[in-house]
């Protein structure tokens, strides 16, 4: 049984906390009514209700549109193990000691460069179109060079956020592992990249949650995916109904995602605080 | 090469001939000379900074040297063709801290090294490894990861499995000197008792009186030299050198 002076400090820490629940909830209702005064009062109010949030497009739209989302998330999936392949690929060979591997040390660095550096429409533009023109591959679909533009430009990203997570593991780490034997490649594979993946995994979900946006680009090369199902259906309906539609989609698609990294990177710091206790 | 003073059939388990080590102009090892014999326990003594963790890492390859020869039972680990990563494979190495692979189990963590280098079954291993973990009274934590373990435990569990596979000599750089003072006799009974079990040692220490109570020998160094190497009872009672006694009056306020 806790003590009086507990029991009215518990009693005055409740009393708190349904006061600022209460105050957030009502200082949320004030400016969501604010806004919506605002918006529903402006002069052009009612042409864009009608051109941008027609219910009846909506529905009309939603069957093709969710059917290009489906595009995109079959895009999404592959490109994502592409990218976790191909990004550590490269961190690796970036982490690669002695003169023999220069080449390739640079040949790995200047791809991260050059890939960071130009922007993912163009990498679209360039292996959309210009790929298929070598006549190398047979025929294959705006979707496939879609998603291989994507890893060419996601890996760079995600390959810096890996060598970051290979430089964080403590150094000593390594040397430990070395002096029980172990060669180079063994002390990555079973000390470092395993430390490193934990403390990049916030990051990485970062880089996924931008790449799940960017998987609409592809349309820009004719695959019918949400964003260009959805420009379909606005001119056949001369409504733009349908990119408000294929927005929301993806907002519902990241979310779940966007949570759970930020549980995940909340809980991440939360140890490393009670870490730094002990 | 001269053969070891008992004969030609037993070279020394470590030998070291003029090793040297600067970093950039700063000299850290200038010549040091060491013969440590099967069975025998080294305790390496010395102010902060006088290259005794250096002398480690050397030893286990773990360092490049500038000159000198390393034999390690009679074999020269120090030519360059050398299978660094066998040789370490023959050492065990125990650092001051962060030993433990955070990732692994307890008893992933001792049987790593039996599994990838010395390619020991798994089963095996995993039996070898519980029978030493049990034997120090860690035999509840083999499935534990190393955050689970007090600072003592895990630096025991550190030394169970630099000693799992067995090697020809275990290298120790200041086990005790980041834990805090209540958790150092755990750790120092463990190494005693391996000193009495007959593995070869070599300690850099600064526990004065456990070095007086389990060395076998003292070796004194100071800025890179070796300024005084005698039987661990002398070095405490007698010390022959100036610098001996002016580094033992530090630790030794009572001496
Ligand atoms: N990797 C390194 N680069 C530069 N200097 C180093 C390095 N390692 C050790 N030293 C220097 O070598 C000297 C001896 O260090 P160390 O062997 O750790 O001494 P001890 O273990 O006796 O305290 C110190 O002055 C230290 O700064
Ligand atoms: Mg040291």
């Amino acid at each position: 049984m806790p003590s009086d002076v507990e029991l009215g400090r518990r009693a005055f820490r409740r009393r708190q906390t349904r006061r600022s629940v209460l105050v957030s909830a009502l200082s949320t209702l004030v400016l969501a009514a604010l806004l919506a005064v605002a918006l529903i009062g402006s002069p052009g109010w009612a042409r864009v209700q009608q051109t941008f949030f027609d219910p009846e497009v909506a529905v009309a739209a939603l069957p093709r549109v969710l059917q290009g989302l489906w595009l995109n998330v079959q895009v999404l999936v592959v490109a994502s193990v592409g990218v976790l392949l191909f990004a550590l690929l490269l961190a690796t060979i970036r982490t690669l000691r002695g003169p023999v591997f220069f080449p390739l040390r640079a040949l790995a660095a200047g791809y991260t460069d050059l890939f960071r550096g130009v922007p993912l429409i163009i990498v679209l533009y360039l292996v959309g179109y210009g790929i298929p023109g070598l006549d190398f591959f047979g025929r294959m679909p705006a979707a496939f060079w879609g998603t291989i533009a994507l890893i060419l430009t996601y890996s760079a990203y995600v390959s810096e956020v890996f060598r970051a997570g290979i430089e964080a593991v403590h150094p000593s780490q390594r040397l430990a592992a070395r002096s029980l034997g172990l060669s180079h490649g063994q002390a990555m594979r079973r000390v470092v990249l395993p430390q490193a993946m934990r403390k990049v995994t916030p990051a990485l979900m970062n880089d996924f949650v931008a790449m799940q946006k960017d998987v609409g680009l592809i349309s820009v090369l004719g695959a019918v995916d949400a964003v260009r199902a959805a420009q379909i259906e606005t001119s056949h309906f001369f409504n733009f109904t349908p990119y408000v539609v294929a927005g929301l989609l993806f907002v519902l698609l990241a979310w779940p995602m966007i949570r759970l990294t930020d549980w995940l990177s909340a809980r991440t710091r939360a140890r490393e605080q009670a870490g730094s206790l002990v | 090469m001269n053969a070891s003073p008992a004969g030609l059939e037993t070279p020394p388990v470590l030998r070291l001939r003029g090793i040297r080590r600067a970093f950039g102009d700063h000299e850290v090892l200038r010549g040091i000379d060491l013969d440590v014999a099967a069975h025998e326990v080294v305790a390496l003594v010395g102010a902060s900074g006088s290259g005794k963790s250096t002398l480690l890492r050397t030893v286990n390859l773990l360092e490049r040297i500038d000159d000198g020869v390393i034999l390690l039972a009679g074999e020269d680990v120090s030519d360059p063709r050398t299978d660094a990563d066998r040789v370490r494979g023959r050492i065990g190495v125990v650092f001051q801290a962060y030993n433990l692979f955070p990732h692994l189990s307890v008893l992933d963590n001792v049987t790593l090294a039996s599994r990838l280098v010395h390619r020991i079954p798994r089963a095996e291993a995993e039996r070898r490894a519980l029978g030493l973990l049990g034997s120090i009274g860690l035999g509840d934590f083999a499935r534990s990861f190393p955050d689970r373990l007090s600072g003592g435990q895990q630096q025991r569990a550190a030394i169970v499995r630099a000693i799992a596979t067995d090697p020809e000599l275990l290298l120790l750089d200041e086990v005790t000197s980041a834990l805090d003072p209540e958790l150092v006799g755990e750790v120092l009974e463990l190494v005693r008792a391996l000193a009495a079990r007959g593995t070869t040692i070599v300690m850099a220490t600064h526990e004065m009186a456990f070095a007086r109570d389990v060395a076998d020998r003292v070796v004194f160094l100071d800025a890179g030299r070796i300024i005084e190497d005698a039987p661990a009872r002398e070095f405490f009672a007698a010390p022959r050198e100036a610098r001996s006694r002016e580094f033992l009056s530090r630790f030794l306020p009572e001496a």
